[in-house]
């Protein structure tokens, strides 16, 4: 297991190094002259030439990556372009409201998935079932953005009874009852995609099992069937879950883009597309980097727990 | 092993039809827009503006500007398609190119790409199309090109688990000792052996790249304005949802059909095609 674990930390070790060179590159091969931006158009030839120098923008590449990623590595990731402030704060800032509403999304996606989906494998074929697979196939083909629409012209313009904007930070005057108020509709929206993944993974992997050989036995020696299910059966998937849980987590953090452009949620996703907007590289970089940074980590943590949930991983 | 599954109670046929006719629905309607009877979708009416569905003249109402929403719908229903079309065919073209060689060579080209797509799999794909189209600029063009880059990856790496499948089978093995050259191995045994895997991607993948591009227009970073882009429309309909709410549902509502539509048949072909993956 040490030796598994070492090899795992060393990996996702040289992916966040490969993950910053990339967010390095793309942002420095984009058009668009740092100096000019910052000069402005009427700034002369020589003007551009010094601060192109006092930047460090006159050396090689890979020194300028260099410095940044060593910057990086201390947590200075600059400064940010329009806010003129540091910009390691603001993400983090901004993240903080990100995973309140990814967490909201994930404690409704996954224990309901995992019952529509084990409710649905025990009884193939059933009302329920069709129901369920229904509900994923829909869930799947919306998108987040327009159903959060729905939900505020739904629940807010015309019934009043939630806030469909007007968050300005997780942690506020309003409290927690404020805060889960304006939580619900886009922890809702979010939540729909994962349900649907989770509920069908689940299902099918509930399937598999239900067709071995120790389930069979499990019912012959006269089990109840509510046993069956929930114990024989359900534990053999969890392994699965675990990876689902992982991805899952993933796609929460950087799909919640969509959700929190529709309910101006402050989180990283909606503060990146307006850094992207007015070409405030620096922000981008810290956003991009930090979201990254977080999934290898993730990834790193569901590959960890896979091996103590499974020991036959360790050997790989 | 399948018993537990004959009991699943789809009805693949139905499902796969109503999809069909979804999606065709769309392609004739976004074909022929030029031809059909509609006002031009860009053409603005301020003293209609925001007119409700069923208003005369205007079969689903109008926008902010009193264009024409029924108009605007089937014009981006072209928007939509071609782009979710073309980021398609660029991401299978790609990966199935690197994923052929990959997985057919092997060596140390195979190692150094598989490492470079594990680090491109390292990201969030919606993040990493953010930061291409932040690093080409946004646009209905980028965009695309964004959703396809992130898309090989899922190719390639798809493509390679098949080629070497397929190139340790018998038939490779008995072309390889009549003496075919590695190119004729390549075209007339591995190929053939992985249109269908490919097919079943493209037709399950085809729905996100459409919900994708919508995306990024939808949060400003693709189709520009006045472009009639299913994503644009949506974000120009938010402004008005206290007023006229249909302004953004409509848009919406096509977008999550044609993706239905796609998705209905993708399952179909995946279950036609490969039953292994039920």
């Amino acid at each position: 297991m040490r030796r598994y674990l070492a090899h795992r930390l060393i990996s996702a070790l040289f992916v966040v190094v490969g993950v910053s060179f990339v967010v390095f590159l793309a942002l420095h091969l984009a058009p668009g002259d740092p100096a000019q931006i910052l000069l402005g158009p009427m700034a002369t030839p020589t003007e551009l030439t010094v601060l192109r120098g006092q930047l460090g923008l006159d050396r090689p590449m890979l020194v300028q990556y260099g410095r940044w990623a060593t910057r990086a590595a201390q947590g200075d990731l600059g400064r940010s372009i329009m806010l003129r402030r540091p910009v390691l704060p603001e993400v983090v800032r901004r993240f903080q409201a990100t995973l309140v509403l990814a967490g909201g999304a994930l404690l409704l996606a996954f224990p309901l998935g995992v019952l529509l989906g084990v409710l649905s494998a025990a009884r193939p074929g059933s009302r329920l079932d069709r129901l369920s697979q229904v509900v994923a196939m829909v869930g799947i083909s919306m998108p987040a953005f327009w159903v959060g629409l729905l939900l505020i012209i739904g629940f807010s313009v015309r019934l009043g009874w939630l806030p469909g904007t007007g968050m300005y930070a997780p942690v506020g005057d309003g409290g927690l009852r404020d805060l889960i108020a304006h939580l619900i509709l886009p922890a809702v929206t979010l939540s729909l995609v994962p349900l649907a993944i989770v509920s069908r993974l689940t299902r099918s992997n509930m399937l598999d099992v239900i067709a071995q050989d120790y389930v069979r036995t499990a019912r012959a020696k006269g089990c109840s069937e509510g046993r069956v299910i929930g114990w024989h059966a359900f534990r053999n998937t969890l392994v699965s879950l675990v990876t689902v849980l992982g991805l899952e987590v993933g796609y929460l953090l950087a799909g919640a883009v969509y959700v929190e452009t529709v309910f101006s949620w402050p989180g990283i996703g909606f503060m990146m597309v307006n850094a992207i907007l007015t070409r405030d590289f620096p922000l981008v970089q810290g956003g991009v980097l930090l979201i990254a940074a977080t999934y290898v980590v993730i990834n790193l943590a569901t590959d960890l727990l896979y091996a103590v949930v499974d020991p036959r991983v360790r050997h790989v | 092993m399948s018993s537990a599954r004959e009991k699943s109670p789809r009805r693949p046929g139905r499902w796969r039809a109503a999809g069909l006719v979804i999606v065709l629905a769309v392609a004739v309607a976004a074909a022929l827009a030029p031809a059909l009877p509609l006002a031009d979708p860009n053409r603005t009416q301020p003293s209609r503006r925001l007119a409700p569905p069923l208003a005369p003249g205007y079969p689903l109402g109008s926008d902010h500007l009193g264009r024409d929403l029924l108009s605007r719908v089937i014009w981006g229903a072209r928007v939509s398609l071609v782009v979710g079309v073309v980021a398609t065919l660029l991401a299978m073209l790609a990966g199935t190119a690197v994923g052929l060689v990959t997985g057919f060579y092997g060596g140390v080209t195979d190692n150094l790409v598989m490492r470079g797509i594990d680090l491109i799999m390292a990201f969030p794909y919606i993040l990493l199309a953010m930061l291409l189209v932040a690093a080409l600029g946004p646009g209905l063009v980028n965009a695309m090109i964004a959703v396809a880059v992130v898309n090989v990856s899922f190719y390639a790496r798809g493509v390679r688990g098949a080629v070497l499948l397929l190139r340790e089978q018998e038939f490779v093995e008995a072309a390889r000792a009549v003496g075919s050259t590695e190119g004729r191995i390549l075209r007339r045994h591995i190929l053939p052996g992985i249109v269908g895997p490919i097919l079943v991607f493209v037709s399950m993948n085809i729905g996100v790249m459409i919900t994708e591009s919508a995306g990024l227009s939808f949060i400003g970073l693709g189709a520009q304005p006045p472009t009639a882009d299913w994503g644009t429309m949506l974000a120009d309909g938010r402004q008005f949802i206290t007023v006229a709410a249909h302004v953004a549902a409509i848009p919406g509502l096509a977008i999550f059909l044609l993706v239905l539509g796609c998705n209905l048949v993708g399952d179909g072909l995946r279950d036609a095609l490969d039953p292994r993956l039920r």
